[in-house]
Formats: C-alpha cells, structure tokens, sequence
C-alpha cells in the first residue's frame, strides 16, 4: 500500500476547478516531484493535502487516515510536515523560537533538545543566528529554517513547495542537496517545483501537471529524456 | 505636590487603560479585528461584582473572581457566535457585528439592571497612605490599581514570551496558516485569546468601579474608547505598546484634567492621539507593516 495516496481529488476555489480529479501516490522512502508550469494547481495539491485549503471530492489516505477527514493541526504529529510555498517563516520570532515551534506538537524535551541539535549540524548556519529575528535572514536562510523547522517535527513524510524559488543558482544547489539528504536519512519527500530540471535529477519518480491534471507521470529518469518534457519543461 | 498628585493617579487610571487596551490589541493583533463590545465586557464585569458582592453579600475576592469567570465566558461565547462565523467576511462586516454585540451587552444591561446607577462598593480594601507630611495622599483603590497592573503585564508578558500556548498565540497572530502546519490549533488559540482579554477587562471593571464608583449599563462605552485610543496610541497589535499607551494616555488626561480643564481634557487626550498618529501612523511601538508582494 502507498503511504500517500490521493484519489480522484477536485479543488475549487469558488467557481473555478483548481483540480480536476488528480490521483497520484506516493510510496514510502521515495523523491517524488510534481512539476508544471505556474497555475498547474502544484501548490493547490500540497495545501489541499496539509488542510490549508478544503477539497470537493476525493479522497487523501495518508498510512491508512482520510486526511480530508482530519482536523488540520491534526496531521502534523501523523508524521506530515509541509514546509510551504514562501517559506512562511515567523517573521518577528527568533531562529530558535520558529525551529522550537516546529516540535509544537511533541513533548519529550530530551528528544527536541536532540532535533535541535541535529538540525543545526545539517544548517550550521542556523546554529550562527539561532537568536537573530527570522525575518532578517536571507531568503537562503529562510528556506533553512522552514526546512529546519517542518523537520523538528519528525516527520515521516515532508512536502516542500518550491523550495529553489528566488535564491540563486549556488543556494539552488544547496538546497537540492539538502534534500538528498533529508531522503536518504529515511524521510519520505513529496518536492513541488518549477525548477523542472533539478526537481527531475533527484526524483525517483513524476507527476507532471497542467491545468489541474496530470498530464504525465514515470519514472523521473524516463521523464527527464521525455520529448514533450523536455520541451515544455526544460526550455530545451 | 499637587504634579505627584495628578501623576500618581494618572498612572492609576491609565494602568486601568493598558488592563482593557490589552484585550483590544491581543484580539486584533490575532484576529485582525476591532472587538468594539470589549468595553462593555468591563460593565458586565463590573455587574457581576455588583449581584455577587452587594445582591448577594458575598465577600469582594469572590465577587472579583466570579467577575472573571463570568467575563471570560463571555469572551469566548462572544467569538464563538458572533466573530468565527465572520472569519472570512469582510473586515466590515465583522466590525458591524462588533458594534452589534456591544449594543446588545447595553441593552442586556439595560433590561436586567435598569437604567438608574447603581454605587459600587469597592472591592479594594487597602488604607490610604499619606506622603510628605500628609502633603500628598494616595487612595488604597490606586496603589492596588497599579500594583495589580503591574503583576498582571509581568506575568501575561511571561505568559506570552516563555509558555506553549503563548507562542502559539504569537504564532497565530503572525501566520494562521503556518501556524496551522506546525499543528497548532488556530480556534482554540483564538479562544484562549479571547478568553484572556475578557478576564484582563473584569479585573479592569473592578478596579475602575472602586476608584469611581458609579456603575450604569454604559460605564464600560467611554473607558472602553479610551483604551482603544491607547492601544492605537502604543501601536495596535502590539501588547508592550498598548501597556504604555494606557499609562501614557491616563497620565496625559490627568495632567491636562489638573492643569488645563476637567472639560477639555478627553479633547486633548484625542488631540494628542491624532498628533502622534500623524507622525508615526503606526503607533508609538508599533511594527512597520510589510506588504507582502
């Protein structure tokens, strides 16, 4: 059985169909990228999946659960962590306040303390500036600390919303290593990107969207040789 | 000493301010809202003390206590019908229902009290102290004012900055979506918001009837405007903003009551607001606020 496994989903944002009946799933310990072009509904999905936006129809079953039955802050300590489009770090808390607010749910404070430290050996960077207010970070940083925060919460499985947006080509890199090793650590990675290219190179597998429907999905080695991908996606 | 006098009790007054400026601009700095029935949350809290203490003949801490328990609920019954079903309604909307409430609570009042004012017994209970020889003479009711003022900002500050569900509300007030994804709940974290600032305005009720002691179903409206001006005075949103604000804007009106005229000095406290406002729109300590693009 898939981990994650989204069925005929529908998504309206009042009269307009968002999604128009989007399955896709998800197994355990895999990259898997849904891409496309902007409007494709890629961050519609991950919002629908976490309860920031309600569904018309479909389900979501996450390990066994109906996520569209769950009441939202419910999900977080299923072992689902969601680091969002724009990073949404708290702007006026400090480095620490925001990493400590991602184990919101958890309680043992040994283990916390244990997150927090592994988190700042993969982001030293945060470690620097654990008292600095997030919002004077640099959009690099930011994305560290909403990666570094959504993992204080152990997930199991992490979605990341265009985590490549705005930074530059060097951080871009960075980032996508970071992902390497979040997934090679165990954790299972749903990446919504528009960098097409990166998102394929390390993916296992693919969705591509457009216009609310999968248009496309195989294994991201196959994809990123695909024709009409590579056309569209990759500006080849 | 006339100066120490009018400062001495200003402060007095004004901590009563910060107390119901608080609730004003944790709701706002939360749920983005104007809760205008907030001052007469204060009146209800001030009658509650009135039935159990003087009805009733119950002694003052029970009546402070039922006052906050009663005000609390009221708070959050106030969110849970009126407000929450607005959530996504335009700002305007919600303001209307907010002036709605607050003429309901009147007119509740109204019905159950009658319109003649009732005098309130304090429930403070501290002799006077003499100063100077005697040359200045501070109120029992104003040294429990502003010690209660004070241990009350100390521990919501503590509250806020140092508890789980403190950060929570911080969070909530920055992100509600985010904080949603870290797997806080957003209702019951406006709840408890809610719930906070109805027990900050009991306490507000009760100080502000024993240091002036007539109570009617519109004793909450004017204090009420008065902390709103404050909280936007300190920076709306902001909780150390609305604490000086309050005290701030409490000095002010009794300085000018003591020194220029009793009648005009609401005039002047306004005045003052509008000057400040044309030169840092924000508030005193309020945050720039970054448009998001």
């Amino acid at each position: 059985m898939a981990m994650l496994e989204i069925k005929d989903l529908e998504v309206y944002y009042g009269v307009i169909c968002a999604i128009k009946g989007i399955s896709f799933e998800v197994n355990q310990g895999e990259v898997i990228a849904l891409i496309g072009a902007n409007g494709a509904g890629k961050t519609t999905i991950l919002h629908t999946i976490t309860g920031l936006i309600p569904a018309k129809s479909g389900s979501i079953m996450f390990e066994g659960t109906d996520l569209l039955k769950t009441p939202p802050h419910k999900i977080v300590s299923m072992g689902m962590a969601h680091v969002p489009e724009g990073r949404r770090v708290f702007q006026n808390l400090s480095v620490l306040e925001n990493l400590k607010l991602g184990a919101y749910t958890r309680k043992d404070k040994a283990e916390i303390a244990d997150s927090l430290k592994m988190i700042y050996e993969r982001f030293p960077r945060l470690e620097e500036r654990k008292n600095q207010v997030a919002g004077t970070l640099s959009g690099g940083e930011q994305q560290m600390l909403a990666m570094g925060r959504a993992l204080m919460s152990k997930p199991r499985i992490i979605l990341m919303d265009e985590p490549s947006m705005g930074l530059s080509p060097l951080l871009v890199s960075e980032i996508f290593d970071i992902i390497r090793v979040i997934s090679e650590s165990g954790t299972t990675v749903l990446l919504v990107e528009q960098n097409a290219k990166k998102a394929l190179s390390i993916a296992d597998r693919a969705y591509v969207l457009e216009t609310g429907s999968v248009k496309l999905s195989g294994k991201a080695s196959e994809l990123i040789n695909d024709e009409s991908v590579r056309k569209a996606y990759l500006g080849e | 000493m006339s100066f120490l006098s009018y400062l001495v009790s200003g402060i007095s007054l004004g901590s009563i301010y910060a107390l119901i400026a608080l609730g004003y601009t944790m709701v706002y700095g939360i749920a983005k809202m104007l809760n205008f029935a907030h001052g007469d949350v204060i009146m209800v809290g001030a009658y509650a003390i009135y039935t159990i203490c003087i009805t009733w003949g119950l002694p003052p801490y029970v009546g402070v206590c039922g006052s906050i328990v009663v005000c609390a609920v009221l708070g959050v019954v106030i969110e849970k019908v009126a407000y929450k079903p607005l959530r996504k309604a335009s700002s305007l909307a919600v303001l209307i229902t907010a002036i709605g409430v607050s003429y309901l609570l009147q007119n509740s009042a109204l019905l159950i009290f009658k319109s003649d004012t009732k005098s309130f017994t304090s429930v403070v209970n501290i002799p006077a102290i003499d100063l100077f020889d005697n040359q200045l003479h501070i109120q029992g009711e104003t040294i429990a004012t502003i010690v209660v003022s004070v241990i009350i900002m100390v521990a919501l500050n503590l509250f806020i900055n140092k508890t789980k569900p403190g950060r929570a509300m911080l969070a909530v007030s920055e992100d509600k979506g985010a904080a949603q994804l870290m797997g806080i709940n957003v209702n019951s974290t406006i709840s408890l918001t809610f719930l906070i600032g109805s027990a900050l305005a009991a306490v507000a009720g009760a100080l502000l009837c024993s240091s002036y002691p007539a109570l009617s179903p519109t004793t909450g409206a004017m204090p009420g405007i008065k902390a709103f001006t404050a909280a936007v005075f300190g920076g709306i949103g902001s909780i150390p903003g609305a604490m000086v604000g309050g005290i701030l804007l409490g000095v002010i009106e009794n300085l000018s009551k003591g020194y220029i005229s009793t009648q005009f000095s609401d005039a002047i406290v306004f005045g003052v607001l509008i000057i400040i406002l044309l030169f840092k729109p924000t508030g005193l300590l309020g945050k720039k606020i970054n448009e998001k693009v």
